[in-house]
């Protein structure tokens, strides 16, 4: 497997299956994790990154990970590679501008499912992601990556504090949680506020899933924990089956079904106004791609539209990215060209050409 | 075995009976599901919402105490508040006076970890303690440029560290 491999498709958990997956497009689990005995990344010099990053390689590369595991090292990768590595989120973009004098890596598991970024803010940062809402089989993964890891490496861990890291709010169990949830109806009729408002008194960060602001570009909104220290996994992870998840898509749907039933011309204009854009237009850029293909995939998922399946939406949301635009295309293009090449590719995706 | 959920893999938490035009139907499904049928009420209680505390300046009165220093590291108390990430795993112990409040109020209230403990050196902190002394002496060879002392004690951080 290489990076030229992966830019085609998107990963495994943009694949549009799983449960819920009309409203959750993925899960995520990640976990934070330092070598005992050194110090922590942004204090350790250069020797000692080094040291942490090799223990950290042999210990990924001796098996069990997996058989097409990808490792990349990103002190030598170019712009591109790795934007577009931040691009499919299998690293973070502190991670990807790091220098080329200090030394860190990302290795990347079969079909993306998982990624373990060394020398980020942590040691070690894993994450495995899933499609739809499968936030248990993703912790049992990586569970069980945390398990391979620990059996090779001391682990910095106090009885008092749990796993230490370098940022206090993220010790304890090192956990995050997080889902990725396509609201648009509750955008729609101006209710998320008050989703946003809820999350946040229940300690739960909510915030766009592209972009930097708060600004949620495409209706995709990425809920995560905040309290890592003094609740086990599961309980963090309970919150989210139990409560967090089933209440918002629940109002979401309930959203969709206001809108349909008391302004179905508004709503029905709205989802074949973006198929007509999407299928015809010669220049498209990427915030107004974004928010277009959030109401293509209200009308596949409220049946207005079949001729196209949730994935492809899925993908292209990833696929009309900047990186991934220049790296399908092989060179690099100005912001002109990009306009162009991603309204050609969406009408071939979409079966316009 | 658990039943399944009609719609979906996951595990049946609840049985519904639909009558409709007299006629009876009977439906297994997951939490999900269920509420996305808005046939449940949701029991509102959830664990962490009660929580919200007023962000009270951090270490407001701290600041007339001595800086305190981690030994290991040598990251001061006042320098973690100006880069917001800590020096090492030992500054955790060394600078506890002053984390301790503050972690209380990023994690609503948690004083302590009970999620889960590595197997090899979770329990066994002295383990820990020993790491860090040899990677200190490690540290101290290389910058002394005693290479032949450093490619000792490296070898037996190995032994020790393979060891589990
Ligand atoms: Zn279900
Ligand atoms: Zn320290």
């Amino acid at each position: 497997m290489n990076l030229n491999d992966v830019t085609e498709h998107a990963g495994e958990w943009l694949r549009g299956q799983g449960p819920h997956s009309d409203i959750v497009l993925s899960s995520r689990v990640r976990l934070a994790r330092n070598l005992a005995g050194f110090p922590f990344v942004d204090h350790a010099d250069r020797r000692q990154r080094q040291e942490v990053l090799d223990r950290c390689r042999a210990a990924i590369t001796a098996g069990q990970f997996g058989q097409d595991l990808l490792w990349v090292d990103l002190p030598s990768s170019p712009d591109l590679d790795r934007h577009l590595l931040v691009e499919r989120h299998l690293i973070s973009r502190q991670h990807a501008a790091g220098g080329p004098e200090s030394p860190r890596a990302v290795a990347i598991g079969e079909n993306e499912t998982f990624a373990i970024m060394v020398n980020e803010e942590d040691h070690l940062r894993l994450q495995v992601l899933r499609s739809g809402m499968q936030l248990d089989e993703a912790y049992t993964q990586i569970d069980h990556l945390d398990d391979l890891l620990e059996a090779k490496l001391d682990l910095a861990y106090s009885s008092k504090w749990g796993y230490l890291t370098a940022c206090p709010t993220n010790v304890g169990t090192g956990i995050r949680v997080s889902v990725m949830l396509h609201l648009p109806a509750l955008r729609l009729t101006g209710e998320i506020e008050k989703v946003s408002r809820a999350a946040r008194d229940m300690r739960l960060e909510i915030r766009g899933f592209f972009g930097e602001g708060s600004e949620a570009l495409g209706d995709l909104f990425q809920i995560s924990n905040k309290v890592t220290l003094g609740r086990t996994e599961q309980e963090i992870l309970s919150d989210f089956q139990n409560v967090v998840v089933p209440q918002i898509t629940a109002y979401e749907q309930q959203a969709r079904q206001v809108l349909a039933r008391q302004r179905p011309a508004q709503l029905d204009d709205k989802i074949w106004r973006a198929w007509g854009i999407l299928t015809n237009a010669r220049v498209l850029g990427a915030e107004e791609v974004l928010s277009l293909l959030s109401q293509l995939r209200l009308g596949v998922n409220l049946g207005r539209i079949q001729t196209v399946d949730i994935r492809t939406i899925n993908e292209l949301f990833l696929l009309t990215q900047t990186a991934h635009l220049q790296k399908m295309t092989g060179c690099l293009m100005d912001q002109g060209q990009r306009r162009e090449a991603r309204a050609q590719l969406i009408r071939r995706r979409l079966g316009a050409s | 075995m658990k039943r399944k959920c009609d719609k979906c893999n996951r595990p049946a938490t609840i049985r519904m009976v639909e009558v409709i035009g007299g006629k009876k139907t009977e439906k297994h499904l997951c939490d999900l599901h269920a509420a996305e049928l808005g046939g449940v009420a949701k029991d509102l209680h959830t664990p962490i919402d009660q929580l919200l505390t007023n962000f009270v300046k951090l270490h407001s009165g701290a600041r007339a105490q001595q800086d305190l220093v981690c030994g290991h590291c040598g990251m001061s108390f006042s320098q973690f508040r100006e880069d917001k990430l800590l020096g090492c795993p030992h500054c955790y112990s060394a600078f506890e006076p002053m984390l301790a409040p503050l972690m209380e109020q990023a994690h609503g209230g948690a004083t302590h970890h009970v999620g889960k403990v590595p197997r090899r050196c979770g329990p066994d902190e002295d383990r820990q303690q020993l790491i860090l002394r040899m990677r200190k002496r490690l540290d101290d060879a290389v910058r002394d440029e005693d290479y032949e002392l450093a490619a000792r004690l490296r070898d037996e951080i190995v032994r020790f560290e393979e060891k589990s």
